[in-house]
C-alpha cells in the first residue's frame, strides 16, 4: 500500500524550496504567536497567584504585597522589576501597614541549586517564615526541608544575629539556632547558609526600621479593583 | 547567582547530563562501542555546546526578550546550522578528521543533550560566563560518560556474556550503576 | 479502505514494534520523566498531541513539501506542535508542567516523532499516517506508563499519589532517581528479550516436530 507521492522528475527550483521554507514558517509563527497570546493572561495570572500565596506563607498576617527593588540607594515600589534586578516583596496587613519583608534567595543545596522565599522582620531582626520554591534534594532525605514540618516551623521566629546556625536536632537552645533534619544536615545547612548570605547581601540596603516604603500599589485585577 | 566552578563542577560530575538528566542517550547508547569514536563524538559535542551556549546567550539577551514564544525554533535553528558550519569547518581544515568523523556529526544535531543545554541555562538565567562554564562542564560530563561506557563495553566484549542480556539491555544496566556511582558525587561542594 | 489494515497499523504500535521497547527510539525524554505515574501520562498525552498532529500535518502536504526540504520542514512543524503544547500545559496545570520542566520543549529532539514523519508520515495517505501516529504515540505512553508506575510504586510505595502499601513500607528511593530509571528500563528490555527468545524457541519446537512428524 505504498503510495509513494514524491513524484519529483526534475530538481525543484530553489525559489520553490525557500518559498516551501518561507511559508512553513510564516504559518509557524502565527500558529505560534497565536498561542502565546490567548494563554499568557492565565499564565501571568498563575504566576502572581503563586507568589502572593508563597509571600502570605512565609509573612503571617500580611494580606496585601508589592515588589520593591534597590535603586538610586533606596528602597523603591516598583509595579514591575527589571530583568536581572534583585526584587524582594514588602507584605502589609489589611490596613496598610508594613509587617516584613519576603525575600527570595537560593545557593546550592546538596544535589542541586534550592529556591527559597523567607519572611524577615527588620525591626525585631527575625525571620518569620521560610518555602522551598524549587529544590532538587534527595527524595525520603532532603526533601525534607520542605516535607517536615518540626523543620519548616523552626522558622518561624529565628533571629539572624550574628547568623542562623543549624544545629543538631534537639540541641537547639539560642534563639538564632534551628534543629537541623536528622539524616539530611547538608541540605538543612544549605537552607540556613542561603538565608544568611541573602540576609547580608540586603541588609545594607533596607532602610531603618519604621521607614519602610508605604504601601502604594493598587490592587491588580482580580481583586476587584482596577489596575 | 550560582558561582562558576559550582556550575562547571555540578554539570560535569554532580549533575551529569547523560547520567542524571538522561540527555544524549541516543549517542550513548548507540555510539559508545568504540572508546576512540566516543572520545571524539564527545569532543565535537563539547565543541558544538560552547557555540550554541554563546549564541542561546546571544539571542536570549537581545531578541527573544521580544518573542520569547519563538525560542524553540530559534535554538534549533541555531544549533542544526552550528553543526553544518563545523562540518564544513573539518572538512575543509582536516578530511582525515572529518572521514574519521563520518556520520557522526549530523548524528549531534539532534542530540537532545545540546537543545537540552540551551533551554536549562535559559530557565536558570545564566549570563554569557556563566554559559561557557556550564557548555564546558556539559560537554565534558557527556564525553566522560560516553568514554566510561565505551570502555566497559569493550571490556565486555571479551567477557562471557548470555546473548539473553547483550545489547540495550546490559547497556542500561550498566548505565544504572555508572548513574549510581556519579550519585556519590552529590554533596561534593557543601559546606558541612 | 479495509478495517483490518486500519487496525494493523494502528495496532503495531503499541507492541510489535512498540517504539521504545522495541525500536529503543525517543529514550530522552523518557527516562527522566517516568518518576511518576502522573508525569509518565502527561508527557504521554504530550507525545501524542505532537505526533499525531504533526503526522497530520505532515501527510496532508506530503505532495507540496519538496524532497530537500523535508527535514528542516518536519522540524518546523513538529517545533511548532510542541511550543502549542508547552504553553496548553503550562496554562492549564502549571504543577504538572513544572514536574516535567524543561523536557517538554525537549520532545522536539525525541527521535520518535521525527522518524514516523520520514518513515511513514510523508509517503502514506492521511488516514493512515493519524492511525499510525495514533499506534505509535499509544505505545509510547504504555511504556512511559509502565516504566512510571513501577518505579513510583517500588520507589514511592504510591501509584498516582495514592499509598498502596501503608506506612510501614521502606521506599526504595533509588527507583525515583535517575539509576533507577535505567535499571528499570534495562530490566523491562530483558523480559522483552526472554519473550522474543522463549518465542523463538518455540517455533523452532513446533518447526522441529512437524519436520519430524512427517
Amino acid at each position: 500500500m505504498n503510495t509513494d507521492s514524491r513524484k519529483e522528475s526534475t530538481s525543484p527550483s530553489s525559489l520553490r524550496l525557500v518559498l516551501t521554507l518561507a511559508i512553513a514558517g510564516l504559518v509557524s509563527g502565527i500558529a505560534i504567536i497565536g498561542i502565546y497570546e490567548s494563554t499568557l493572561p492565565t499564565i501571568t495570572a498563575n504566576k502572581a497567584r503563586e507568589l502572593r500565596e508563597a509571600v502570605f506563607k512565609v509573612l503571617p498576617g500580611v494580606t496585601q504585597m508589592q515588589p520593591l527593588v534597590y535603586r538610586d540607594s533606596q528602597l523603591v515600589v516598583v509595579e514591575k522589576a527589571n530583568k536581572d534586578e534583585p526584587v524582594i516583596y514588602g507584605g502589609y496587613d489589611a490596613q496598610g501597614d508594613f509587617v516584613g519583608y519576603a525575600m527570595p534567595a537560593a545557593g546550592p543545596g546538596f544535589q542541586d541549586t534550592i529556591a527559597i522565599l523567607y519572611g524577615y522582620k527588620p525591626e525585631e531582626q527575625i525571620v518569620v517564615g521560610m518555602e522551598v520554591l524549587e529544590s532538587r534534594e534527595t527524595p525520603g532525605l532532603g526533601d525534607k526541608i520542605y516535607k517536615d514540618a518540626a523543620f519548616v516551623g523552626g522558622f518561624s521566629a529565628l533571629s539572624v544575629k550574628p547568623e542562623i546556625v543549624a544545629v543538631k536536632k534537639g540541641t537547639k537552645s539560642l534563639p538564632n539556632e534551628i534543629d537541623a533534619i536528622t539524616g539530611a544536615t547538608i541540605s538543612s545547612k544549605a537552607v540556613v547558609r542561603i538565608i544568611n548570605e541573602a540576609h547580608i547581601a540586603w541588609v545594607e540596603q533596607l532602610p531603618a526600621p519604621g521607614s519602610e516604603p508605604p504601601f502604594v500599589l493598587a490592587e491588580p485585577a482580580g481583586n476587584g479593583a482596577g489596575q | 547567582m550560582d558561582n562558576l566552578l559550582w556550575i562547571f563542577i555540578s554539570a560535569l560530575l554532580v549533575n551529569n547530563f547523560v547520567l542524571t538528566y538522561f540527555l544524549g542517550l541516543c549517542p550513548f547508547l548507540g555510539v559508545s562501542n568504540s572508546l576512540e569514536t566516543s572520545a571524539r563524538l564527545g569532543l565535537a559535542t563539547t565543541f558544538v555546546m560552547l557555540v550554541t551556549a554563546v549564541c542561546a546567550w546571544i539571542l536570549n539577551t537581545y531578541v527573544l526578550i521580544h518573542a520569547p514564544y519563538l525560542r524553540l525554533i530559534c535554538f534549533i535553528v541555531v544549533i542544526a546550522s552550528t553543526v553544518q558550519f563545523i562540518e564544513m569547518l573539518i572538512k575543509k581544515l582536516s578530511p582525515a578528521l572529518f572521514r574519521a568523523m563520518g556520520i557522526f556529526l549530523p548524528l549531534i544535531t539532534t542530540n537532545c543533550a545540546i537543545l537540552g543545554l540551551a533551554i536549562f541555562a535559559t530557565n536558570r538565567g545564566y549570563g554569557f560566563w556563566e554559559g561557557i562554564v556550564y557548555a564546558l562542564g556539559a560537554g565534558i560530563g557527556f564525553t566522560l560518560a560516553l568514554v566510561l561506557l565505551a570502555g566497559l563495553r569493550e571490556e565486555s566484549e571479551l567477557s562471557n556474556i548470555p546473548q539473553l542480556i547483550k545489547g540495550t539491555a546490559m547497556n542500561l544496566i550498566i548505565a544504572g550503576i555508572l548513574s549510581m556511582a556519579f550519585m556519590g558525587f552529590a554533596g561534593l561542594f557543601s559546606t558541612a | 479502505m479495509n478495517k483490518n489494515e486500519s487496525y494493523e497499523e494502528f495496532i503495531k504500535g503499541i507492541w510489535r514494534d512498540n517504539p521504545v521497547f522495541v525500536q529503543v527510539l525517543g529514550m530522552c525524554p523518557m527516562l527522566a520523566v517516568t518518576n511518576s505515574a502522573v508525569n509518565a501520562i502527561a508527557m504521554g498525552m504530550a507525545t501524542l498531541f505532537v505526533l499525531v498532529g504533526s503526522s497530520f500535518l505532515v501527510s496532508s502536504f506530503r505532495n507540496l513539501i519538496p524532497k530537500q526540504v523535508r527535514i528542516s520542514c518536519f522540524i518546523i512543524i513538529i517545533a511548532t506542535f510542541v511550543t502549542i503544547a508547552d504553553y496548553t500545559l503550562l496554562a492549564l496545570v502549571p504543577k504538572v508542567h513544572k514536574e516535567l520542566g524543561a523536557f517538554i520543549p525537549l520532545i522536539v529532539a525525541n527521535c520518535l516523532i521525527l522518524g514516523r514523519q520520514e518513515a511513514f508520515a510523508s509517503r502514506y495517505p492521511t488516514r493512515l499516517a493519524v492511525l499510525d501516529a495514533l499506534g505509535m504515540a499509544s505505545g509510547f505512553m504504555l511504556a512511559l506508563f509502565s516504566l512510571g508506575s513501577v518505579r513510583e510504586i517500588l520507589g514511592d510505595g504510591a501509584l498516582f499519589g495514592v499509598k498502596l502499601f501503608g506506612e510501614n513500607y521502606e521506599p526504595w528511593v533509588i527507583m525515583i532517581l535517575p539509576p533507577g530509571g535505567f535499571l528499570t528500563l534495562g530490566v523491562i528490555l530483558l523480559f522483552f528479550n526472554w519473550f522474543k527468545f522463549k518465542k523463538d524457541e518455540f517455533l523452532e519446537d513446533v518447526a522441529a516436530a512437524e519436520r519430524s512428524g512427517n
